[in-house]
């Protein structure tokens, strides 16, 4: 049954190991073309296939990736420089120029709003729930600290 | 009016386990994670492009909201697989198929053609299902 729906289920599969690649390797300069290359796909037809699967072209998705974890350690207070560099840019300004570019808010700007959050919710854990829920659960200002 | 949902729930048999279900393997993002006192913890994840959406992972124990017995019961359902809780969308459902289930996700149905689209179906890790599709009007 896969097999009829999918007669071409071994280029999935080599398209989502690129995809589990970049998921894995995004911290590290990753070449797209050989990734191409090692699963045997001219580099266009690789590209196409992946945006077919994905919605974005290889380039698009290792970005998307890399801001997502910036966004995951801005929101735990590592410095934006540090974050930058460890999610794989080697440029803080283009870096910046994306993040903003893809969210709306520079990464200071996100981090601030991100940190200001947690201290508001570490004093008063209720600011993170529903009512409703805090309620159900008989959590109280008294009793969750 | 009624406007959106910004909240649903899942009940789950552990939250630890879920989180690693839900953000290493499904790939949601986590959105709140705090401390409800010494024993409870507030856990909402969303679906990686639905940030306004979040999914409460909402453990099924003993305390204000079930006494003794109705965790019992719970559980047992859970576990079997009484409870679907959501349909899900994605751009390409085989490659997602392939991707989950090489991450040892479990489907109770592969892609299957629909007159809507394809869809499968996968369990969490405490049980309960959902639907997994792609829709015509997506590709």
């Amino acid at each position: 049954m896969e097999t009829e729906q999918y007669p071409k289920l071994y280029l999935y599969r080599r398209i989502v190991q690129a995809k589990l690649f970049i998921d894995r390797h995004y911290a590290e300069p990753i070449d797209l073309a050989q990734i191409a290359d090692e699963a045997c796909f001219s580099r266009f037809h690789f590209s196409r296939l992946f945006k077919s699967a994905y919605g974005k072209t290889p380039h698009h998705y290792l970005t998307k990736v890399r801001l997502d974890n910036a966004q995951r350690l801005l929101a735990q207070g590592v410095a934006v420089t540090q974050v930058c560099f460890s999610v794989g840019f080697d440029s803080s300004t283009s870096f910046a120029a994306l993040f903003k570019k893809h969210f709306g808010v520079s990464p200071s700007a996100y981090q601030a709003r991100q940190l200001e959050k947690r201290s508001s919710f570490a004093a008063n854990p209720l600011r993170a729930v529903p009512n409703c829920f805090a309620e159900t659960h008989g959590w109280k200002k008294s009793n969750i600290r | 009016m009624i406007t959106k949902v910004t909240h649903m729930c899942v009940y789950v048999l552990n939250q630890d386990s879920a989180y690693d279900f839900y953000v290493n393997k499904l790939g949601f993002k986590v959105h709140t994670d705090v401390p409800m006192g010494p024993d409870s913890r507030w856990l909402t994840v969303t679906p990686p492009e639905q940030p306004e959406l979040e999914i409460t992972l909402f453990p099924v124990k003993e305390g204000n909201m079930f006494d003794a017995e109705t965790v019992g019961t719970m559980t047992d359902l859970v576990k079997k697989g009484t409870f679907g809780a959501a349909v899900f969308t994605c751009e390409d459902l085989m490659a997602t198929y392939e991707e989950l289930k090489g991450k040892g996700v479990e489907f109770k149905k592969a892609p299957t053609k629909e007159f809507y689209g394809y869809e499968a179906l996968f369990k969490d890790d405490s049980g309960n299902w959902f639907s997994l599709s792609q829709l015509d009007t997506e590709k």
